[in-house]
């Protein structure tokens, strides 16, 4: 609490201290790179590749991208503006996709309109969600919303009627009415919907959190009681914070529709809810930015490292409880707290700290990869018996242990000088 | 009549097998403030030990042994992790909880693996109680009944008779007087959490040779239990008893009877589409206890016996 209080008071006062110039320039920049990171990647790749179009893979991944940082953004304004976690945020975005599925297969919808349909079936369940969880936050909210999300997800398999059962309900892009002689079909005319309708989407989930609802919201999650007492009504709030939460999500749910042309069962489940929990967590749900950056870190979790080995949800469990421990404030908050000391202290003072942090890190996450891997080779021998370290000999076996144990041991003793140099250095902040 | 009798006692045999669960996880949170997200992962570890220690040791020891084991693991989680969240509010415990659901269901397929396992049943348990009318009350879960009833005894008894009972029920309510009188009232909440963990790890052990033992029982498992939890007032053991009841129950009878939609609806003169027709309430037992939670809140938003107040 108080490292934050002191972050954010220096952070303000570097703040104040910039040309208006720079200011503006230092709010932009974020937007300035996402928009940079839509366009330039599928133009680059479109350059390198022999056939003059971007590759499939990038499409899809950046594609996944945009359709998260949509879900991570919605998902923050329940967390990060009114303080509620909730378990079940992708009942909204799956039911959203879905009615926009079928809208879509019945009338012949532009397809970039589609969003506003998804956007307006999540508003709908949202309504439905804010009428029995929104007088109660903290952990019987949670508890609510993740008994509302099983309920959709059992609802799922159980009326194949409407959610299609197993196959899911399938869209064409193409059969929608083409504008302009795009017909979004091609992977890469889709893609160009969904960037611009996530940069549309988090552009207005950004001027949301800047109105005065936004600030009452805040009220409520900070203290309740007195924001009932100043006349606000917390119950509302929530509502109406649940159902522009809801909202954002359903236009997520659709962009994914738009992606992978499939409203499935699993967009309704608990894997996804959980996903975007993580990825809001991770990424710091302080911060607007924030969750977009956990959204990107998921992807690079769920489709990178998940394509490398079959323990990523362990990595994934393991770098989550890390962040919950080590920095409550995500990776954004992380980053502040840095730039902060780095503003007071100077580069000079900052390096030595940050550098046996860094090898600390490193070394930690080294001998644990090894451990991992080497654990998930033995024991899945028999599916992948090629796999490194399957079937080692004595001298490897060995030298792996003496590997992993002097890498840890590193990392423990290096990690607690530099958490010590980052508390001398803190002292040496407050004695000034 | 005689399946009726059968299927109110196997419903009553589930719901019991719930509230060793939900007793746990209500003690947890009434103590620590902080809801056991992987409280249903201990459940399935406490399955896993136990079909390994009675493969190894046999079934006896297995019932000892497995929540003994998971016990001191969660004593481990909670003086290690957890007990250095909490200062920074339920939620971020409850995302730590969360994360170690996450680490706990991996670690248990990367030492079980991916297939199902059958548990051993002992050749004593094994078969038929007492038939009513050509249908079967089978004696493992007579026993499971037994095993839950008895471990319910023994944690009324000791909370309510022993002195740890005492320093227990005091800190639930006023910690810090307690602190002041001299109790380690820390070390009483990793007991605590032991305790929880441990009951949770029989309820796994005794349910094994009846459920499948598989990585996924965690989350089947896990989101009723929750579901059970805000239904009976969170924090409140009655409350959970009775909800625990009540849900196993519904879902026992829901999945034994044969009434179908279209008969319903027949019977009540409305005309469905034959999709709809066919639909069964069996088929819908899954969604019953959220149908619960759902018109419990609307009715009543504290849960059956909760006594807290709307934002906490």
């Amino acid at each position: 609490m108080n490292i934050e209080k002191r972050s954010a008071g220096a952070s303000s006062s570097t703040r104040t201290t910039l040309p208006p110039r720079g200011r503006a320039w230092r709010a932009l920049a974020p937007w300035l790179a996402l928009i940079a990171c839509f366009a330039a990647a599928p133009i680059v790749g479109a350059w390198l590749s022999p056939s003059g179009a971007p590759q499939g893979w990038l499409l899809a991944c950046l594609a996944q991208v945009a359709t998260m940082i949509v879900f991570a953004l919605s998902y923050n304004l329940l967390l990060g503006e009114t303080g509620l976690l909730s378990f079940g945020h992708a009942a909204p975005a799956g039911l959203g996709a879905l009615a926009a599925a079928h809208l879509f297969n019945r009338y012949a919808l532009p397809l970039p309109l589609l969003p506003i349909a998804g956007g307006v079936g999540g508003a709908a369940f949202g309504a439905l969600t804010a009428l029995v969880a929104a007088r109660r936050a903290g952990t019987a909210f949670a508890m609510i919303t993740l008994g509302l999300g099983e309920l959709v997800a059992a609802a799922a398999w159980a009326l194949p009627d409407w959610f299609g059962g197993e196959a899911g309900v399938g869209i064409d892009r193409a059969s929608g009415p083409a504008i302009a002689g795009w017909t979004f079909g091609p992977d890469r005319e889709a893609y160009w919907v969904i960037a611009v309708w996530c940069v549309l989407a988090s552009a207005a989930i950004f001027a949301l959190s800047r109105t005065p609802f936004a600030r009452l919201a805040n009220a409520v999650r900070d203290n309740p009681v007195r924001a009932a007492a100043l006349g606000a009504t917390p119950a509302r709030v929530r509502a109406t914070m649940i159902v522009w939460s809801s909202a954002f999500a359903g236009v997520a749910g659709t962009l994914t529709l738009i992606n992978v042309e499939l409203a499935a069962a699993e967009s309704v489940g608990m894997m996804r809810s959980a996903a975007v929990l993580i990825a809001t967590v991770t990424g710091g749900a302080a911060s607007f930015f924030g969750p977009a950056l956990g959204a990107i870190v998921w992807v690079v979790f769920s489709v990178g490292v998940a394509s490398a080995t079959r323990a990523w949800m362990l990595y994934v469990g393991l770098f989550f409880i890390v962040v919950v421990l080590g920095a409550p404030d995500g990776l954004a908050g992380c980053a502040a707290r840095q730039r902060a000391r780095l503003a007071r202290h100077g580069w000079r003072r900052c390096r030595a700290p940050w550098l046996a942090a860094t090898s600390a890190t490193a070394s930690a996450a080294f001998a644990l990869v090894l451990a991992v891997q080497w654990a998930y080779a033995v024991r899945f021998r028999a599916d992948d018996p090629r796999a490194w370290f399957a079937t080692p000999t004595p001298a490897t076996a060995s030298g792996l242990v003496a590997l992993i144990v002097v890498l840890a041991g590193l990392a423990f003793v290096v990690g607690r000088r530099a958490a010590r140099a980052a508390r001398a250095l803190d002292a040496a902040g407050e004695v000034r | 009549m005689q399946a009726l009798v059968i299927d109110a006692l196997n419903g009553i045999s589930y719901g019991l097998l719930l509230f060793m669960l939900c007793a746990g996880l209500t003690l947890i949170f009434s103590m620590l403030g902080v809801l056991n997200f992987a409280h249903a992962s201990f459940y399935m570890l406490g399955a896993y030990l136990g079909v390994s220690f009675a493969l190894w040791l046999g079934f006896g020891w297995a019932l000892v042994l497995a929540p003994l084991v998971a016990g001191f693991a969660g004593a481990v989680f909670e003086v290690t992790l957890l007990r250095r969240v909490r200062p920074a509010g339920p939620l971020n415990a409850l995302l730590l909880t969360f994360g170690a659901a996450y680490v706990i269901g991996e670690l248990v397929k990367l030492v079980w693996g991916l297939q199902p396992l059958s548990a051993p049943l002992p050749a004593l348990l094994d078969g038929p109680l007492f038939t009513v009318g050509g249908a079967a009350f089978s004696r493992y879960r007579a026993f499971m009944m037994a095993v839950a009833a008895a471990m319910l005894g023994l944690l009324h008894a000791v909370l309510r008779i022993s002195k740890t009972g005492l320093v227990i029920r005091a800190a639930l309510t006023h910690a810090h007087a307690v602190e002041a009188l001299g109790h380690d009232v820390p070390r009483v909440q990793t007991m605590v959490f032991a305790l929880g963990t441990a009951l949770a790890a029989l309820a796994g052990a005794v349910a094994a040779p009846l459920f499948v033992v598989e990585p996924a029982m965690a989350e089947s498992v896990g989101s009723i239990v929750f579901v059970v939890v805000v239904i009976g007032g969170l924090g409140s053991l009655g409350g959970a008893f009775v909800a625990s009841l009540a849900v196993g129950l519904l879902q026992t009878f829901a999945v034994a009877s044969d009434v179908t939609f279209g008969g319903v609806a027949a019977r009540l003169g409305a005309h469905v589409s034959p999709a709809w027709q066919a639909l069964t309430l069996a088929q819908l037992a899954p969604l019953l206890p959220y149908l619960l939670l759902v018109a419990t809140l609307a009715l009543r938003p504290r849960g059956l016996l909760g006594q807290r107040g709307d934002d906490d």
